[in-house]
């Protein structure tokens, strides 16, 4: 693997591959000594346009436990607020002999100009563009279904017939668009539904279905339900009434909670407006998986690096 | 030249009950045993080892004592080449203070050893390490000899062991091949 952009175009076999790795990644922090030498070395370097705590100290934990050297660079404080380009802020990552970028943007599309504009050489893992994709954030939520649908019998398995339901802010929600894509690709059949002034204007290519109402959509008995953050920094319009209409129509509430089936999952990818798309009892009951994902995180940032870094004979 | 077989399924058994009674004898009984493969083909050869043992002292629990330590992280190689893909490593409890004797198929440049030894100081700190190999074909590269071999091999860099065990290939032998095959 060279680059880690998008889930569109990610083969099963690949898909299943960096999942079984992470199943091994997933061990060595249940050891006395958790760290592996598979990176010494390389220098891996996140490169953060946008806020993020999670995905951040999870790339920087999952480089750490495979020996990489971690550079963390956040656009706040650095050169990028004195109006420096990302073709130069890159040429400096280059000259420093940057091995992998993870990068996280406020453009769809800046990890792709990174990895094919020839400014630098290393390997680049999206860690979040705009409102396009978060690869690493959908394998972890694939990774966590399967754990908890197979538990130590998950290697070599997809999510074959797994039914996910998909509730929010789609429109603004790269979670959704890779999770989209991944999850059609591993076997699962996927319906999104949120409010029609929050999904795209065209989902006819999306390999999934779309519902229009909350409670019919759960109605249908899925496994897995997800709640997608209400993205109130990229809103720059009105796209709902009031929070507190949101909320009652898509909202996961106790009540909607109590109708769930017997082993659905809760996910969401985190932060989350407790009250607003998530109840807080939702968030943490034992059907919730958030908790699960944030640990899972790091195992699958671990595979995806190891894969992108390791194997020269590859690249040829 | 077509493959030369040199062990056949009936000489790997027997080597393996050696193997086995060699190592109870160094050991003085099967107190604090654990037995470690090195996959691939090392997990399968471990487990029979296991059985064997179990079968000599009755004490001796089997499943509880057998398990698998996978080296790719540890390996000296792993920017060059292929990128590979990690096996699970299963320990049963502790190796704290245990007698781990690893067990592969094939024991060459010893580099894969090397990793072996790397991976399990991690784990924790064994009172003993030995090391167990189906076949010996000399070329090592490492200051590194095993304990416990099956057959002494010698043979030219050029030519190619090939390790068939039933559970894994449905076949079983031990093959000398001049033609590089798919690398293992």
């Amino acid at each position: 693997m060279r680059h880690l952009l998008t889930t569109v175009g990610l083969g099963r076999d690949e898909a299943v591959r960096l999942l079984d790795i992470a199943e091994d990644m997933a061990q060595v922090a249940d050891r006395e000594v958790k760290k592996l030498p598979a990176l010494r070395g390389k220098t891996v370097v996140n490169l953060f346009f946008e806020d993020s705590t999670r995905t951040r100290i999870s790339f920087e934990a999952a480089a750490k436990r495979l020996s990489a050297d971690v550079i963390n660079f956040s656009a706040k404080g650095s050169s990028v607020s004195k109006g420096e380009s990302l073709k130069d802020t890159a040429q400096t990552l280059a000259a420093m002999g940057a091995d992998a970028v993870v990068v996280r943007h406020g453009a769809s599309g800046a990890p792709q100009t990174l990895a094919t504009s020839g400014w630098i050489d290393a390997g680049v893992i999206n860690a979040g563009d705009g409102m396009h994709q978060h690869p690493t954030q959908a394998l972890l939520d694939a990774f966590t279904m399967r754990k908890r649908l197979f538990g130590g019998d998950s290697r070599g398995r997809g999510l074959d017939g797994l039914r996910v339901l998909i509730v929010g802010d789609i429109l603004h929600s790269r979670v959704a668009r890779s999770d989209v894509w991944l999850l059609d690709t591993l076997g699962a059949e996927v319906v999104i539904a949120g409010p029609p002034t929050l999904l795209p204007v065209d989902t006819s290519h999306w390999p999934c279905t779309v519902d229009l109402d909350f409670d019919h959509a759960l109605s249908a008995g899925p496994d897995v339900v997800m709640m997608l953050r209400i993205q109130s920094e990229r809103m720059h319009a009105s796209f709902f009434p009031t929070t507190r209409e949101y909320a009652r129509r898509w909202g996961l509430d106790e009540d909607r909670l109590a109708r769930l089936g017997g082993d659905t999952m809760v996910m969401h990818p985190g932060p989350m407006n407790r009250g607003l798309e998530i109840s807080a009892a939702a968030a943490d009951s034992a059907r919730s998986t958030v908790r699960d994902q944030v640990a899972n995180g790091v195992s699958v940032r671990m595979a995806a690096l190891y894969l992108l870094l390791s194997g020269e004979g590859d690249r040829a | 030249m077509p493959p030369r077989i040199v062990m056949q399924s009936a000489d790997i058994s027997r080597a393996l009950r050696r193997i086995s009674h060699e190592i109870l004898e160094s050991n003085r009984g099967s107190d604090g045993l654990l037995l470690l493969g090195i996959p691939t083909r090392g997990v399968p050869l471990a487990r029979r080892i296991a059985s064997v043992i179990s079968g000599i002292e009755p004490g001796f629990d089997a499943t509880a004592s057998c398990g698998a330590l996978d080296v790719t992280m540890y390996r000296d190689d792993l920017a060059r080449g292929r990128t590979r893909t990690p096996s699970p490593t299963r320990v049963p409890g502790d190796v704290d203070g245990t007698t781990v004797v690893l067990v592969d198929d094939v024991l060459y440049s010893g580099r894969t050893v090397r990793a072996a030894l790397d991976a399990l100081s991690d784990l924790g700190r064994p009172r003993v390490v030995r090391l167990a190999v189906l076949v010996d074909r000399g070329h090592r590269e490492l200051p590194i000899r095993a304990d416990f071999v099956g057959k002494n091999l010698p043979s030219a860099v050029h030519e190619r062991i090939n390790v068939h065990l039933d559970e894994l290939d449905g076949d079983e032998f031990v093959a000398i091949d001049d033609a590089p095959e798919a690398e293992n």
